[in-house]
């Protein structure tokens, strides 16, 4: 047997041959009964899922499902009307947005969100903001620790930039780049935190095939590479089933399944939410 | 050699990210030092001074200080005349209440004041956007404005009108009637360069880059770890401190004496925002450039026109107005983003030039 089976779940989505060297520890974060309203309109109702430290864990469901503003509730964009977050041994109502990004979540969006006047290493250097501390005193002199400062966390930028392939782009404004390209800076700045946790929201929207496989590839290399957990949410059923290794769907706000993506792919409340149930 | 990046290869990130990455650019900030230390003091006089060398460096000061907060932060402010009138008033008191202060220290001192005006008015920017973040501000010009003109106490109960008291720097008269030209134009221009560089600085860092990703995207970079109320009051104090030392030096040094409804009103305001959309938001450069086009572009005129063509110098001021009004149209429509960005795209070109692909 060549096939290392150290998934926890069990059963892992990779085709047979090859190796699966990841170690998927206990759960990192998970959510209880998240509700979420938004008027008379119910987002989220009564969500629970976790995800495992290392794990590529999808959210899928069809279009206002709440898949999206999952993500918000995860980074606290959105905050929700009852449940509880729990994250980093302890628990929320609400997650806070600096206490998201200073534990190590990052994200990207489903409309890029890139800063556009700003060049794709500036882009990147901005991901980096929670990791330079100089004050402002040494902002305004530049020379001496903040310079060190400076040259160390663009060392590290510009190893996600080897990473993604994006170093002819440095200096480019990121409003010039082709979409293809933008998804992979703001991928980029994501990864330039060092999260622990990446959300990645339709990641592959708009993208042909090839790059839809070049970021396939990217999101499985950071994944295995740096061992980060992965929270993807994506349409395109293929990548999904390929890359995930667990899947929670939602159906107008409620959780419909969870579990491998062949498990998923067998539910019978799946295939109706998608297919749709003839009713007679 | 040609003046381009092309061949001049970096071998650190230290030279990658040097201020000035082209070789040309060193030895044109030299040239251009070396004139307005070595050069200029010397052969200065009155209406050099007055009328042409002042002017363009406190309009330069102030530019960059406004171009921090609306160029970079991306907050749009109409109070400018009023914070450059906190900064004048300020002075004025700090100086006579304290009459052996260093004029330094007092006008330093007094872009303090002014920054925490002008964190104080920036507070809606958390709440309010754009146009209507420009109304806001737009109350903080007439506030202000009212304030000095009603309260006697700001100036000392005598006259409306604030006159600078004669200070010396280093046994040199640099404020009041009997200053001389030189030690005034160098006073300004220490100023002026040394905080450039701490722009320069601050722009190209992190603080730079907070305040530009609040501009762009303000909740992809709330979700980065940015904080948007901190950042952009940062921005609102670092500006509201330039404008409010600019103002200090239009009172103390250029004008010598003001009148808050006069020198600071709301036209003030609007001078200084055309100046960096014409010169470039966002860019340090575009401050200056755009500072000379508003406070030089005059002066040629009336040059060329009354002195030159011998017009009677009423015509020439309407057909100066025309002319200025006009070539801010033209400018605006051939390059939106202003003078600093045609540079820019100058550079790009030289890149490849003679052979363009």
């Amino acid at each position: 047997m060549a096939e290392a089976q150290t998934l926890e779940s069990g059963e892992s989505a990779a085709p047979s041959g090859y190796a699966d060297t990841r170690t998927i520890g206990g759960p990192i974060l998970s959510v209880e009964n998240i509700v979420v309203k938004f008027g008379g309109v119910t987002a989220i109702n009564d969500v629970s899922f976790d995800v495992r430290e290392g794990e590529i864990r999808a959210i899928i469901g069809p279009n206002g499902a709440g898949k999206s503003s999952m993500l918000n509730v995860l980074n606290g964009f959105y905050k929700p009307r009852s449940g509880k977050i729990n994250f980093a041994g302890q628990s929320f109502p609400a997650m806070d947005p600096y206490f998201a990004a200073s534990n190590g979540i990052a994200r990207t969006f489903q409309n890029i969100a890139l800063f556009r006047g700003m060049s794709t290493l500036d882009n990147l250097m901005t991901g980096r903001m929670l990791k330079m501390k100089r004050n402002f005193f040494w902002q305004c002199l530049y020379f001496g620790p903040a310079q060190k400062e400076e040259l160390e966390n663009r060392a590290h930028v510009e190893r996600v930039i080897d990473f993604l392939e994006i170093a002819a782009l440095r200096r480019t404004p990121v409003g010039r780049l082709p979409y293809g390209l933008q998804k992979r800076v703001e991928l980029g700045r994501a990864l330039a935190m060092d999260p622990k946790i990446l959300l990645l929201d339709e990641p592959m929207a708009g993208m042909n095939v090839e790059e839809k496989e070049d970021m396939s590839r990217f999101i499985i290399d950071v994944n295995e590479e740096f061992g980060t957990t992965v929270i993807l949410i994506e349409h395109d059923m293929g990548v999904v089933m390929d890359l995930s290794d667990r899947v929670v769907v939602l159906d107008y706000g409620s959780k419909i399944a969870d579990g491998t993506p062949d498990e998923v792919r067998a539910n019978q409340d799946v295939i109706d939410a998608y297919l749709g149930v003839s009713h007679d | 050699m040609l003046y381009r990046e092309t061949g001049q290869f970096k071998r650190n990130y230290a030279a990658d990210q040097q201020l000035f990455p082209i070789f040309q650019d060193k030895i044109l900030l030299g040239v251009i030092l070396t004139v307005a230390l070595a050069v200029i003091p010397f052969v200065i006089n009155d209406y050099w001074s007055k009328a042409i060398l002042l002017p363009f460096m406190v309009y330069s000061f102030i530019a960059l200080g406004l171009n921090i907060l609306v160029g970079y932060c991306g907050q749009i402010s109409l109070g400018t005349g009023g914070f450059m009138a906190v900064g004048a008033y300020s002075s004025y008191k700090l100086c006579t209440a304290f009459p052996e202060m260093n004029l330094v220290f007092v006008i330093l001192l007094s872009g303090g004041c002014t920054a925490a005006v002008g964190v104080l008015f920036g507070l809606p920017s958390l709440r309010i956007k754009g146009f209507y973040l420009a109304v806001a501000t737009l109350a903080a010009q007439f506030f202000l404005i009212w304030m000095f003109n009603k309260v006697p106490w700001f100036y000392n109960y005598e006259m409306s009108q604030i006159t600078a008291p004669p200070r010396e720097m280093f046994g040199f008269l640099v404020s009041g009637p009997q200053a001389s030209p030189t030690a005034q134009y160098l006073f300004v221009l220490g100023f002026l360069i040394v905080f450039t560089w701490i722009a320069l600085n601050l722009v190209r860092g992190r603080i730079g880059r907070s305040w530009m990703s609040i501009r762009d995207m303000d909740i992809a970079a709330e979700l980065l770890g940015i904080k948007p109320l901190k950042t952009k009051l940062s921005a609102f104090a670092v500006s509201s401190f330039y404008i409010g030392i600019g103002g200090a030096l239009i009172f103390h040094i250029w004008l010598g004496t003001v009148e808050a409804t006069e020198a600071f009103d709301i036209l003030q305001s609007f001078f200084v925002l055309f100046a960096i959309i014409i010169g470039g938001l966002g860019s340090v450069l575009g401050a200056y450039l755009g500072a000379a086009f508003m406070a030089l572009m005059p002066v040629g005129l009336k040059v060329v026109l009354v002195d030159g063509a011998g017009m009677a110098v009423d015509t020439a001021k309407h057909i100066e107005i025309m002319l200025v009004g006009s070539l801010i149209i033209f400018f605006l429509i051939k390059e939106p983003h202003g003078l600093a960005r045609m540079w820019q795209i100058t550079k790009e070109k030289l890149r490849l030039w003679p052979f363009p692909y």
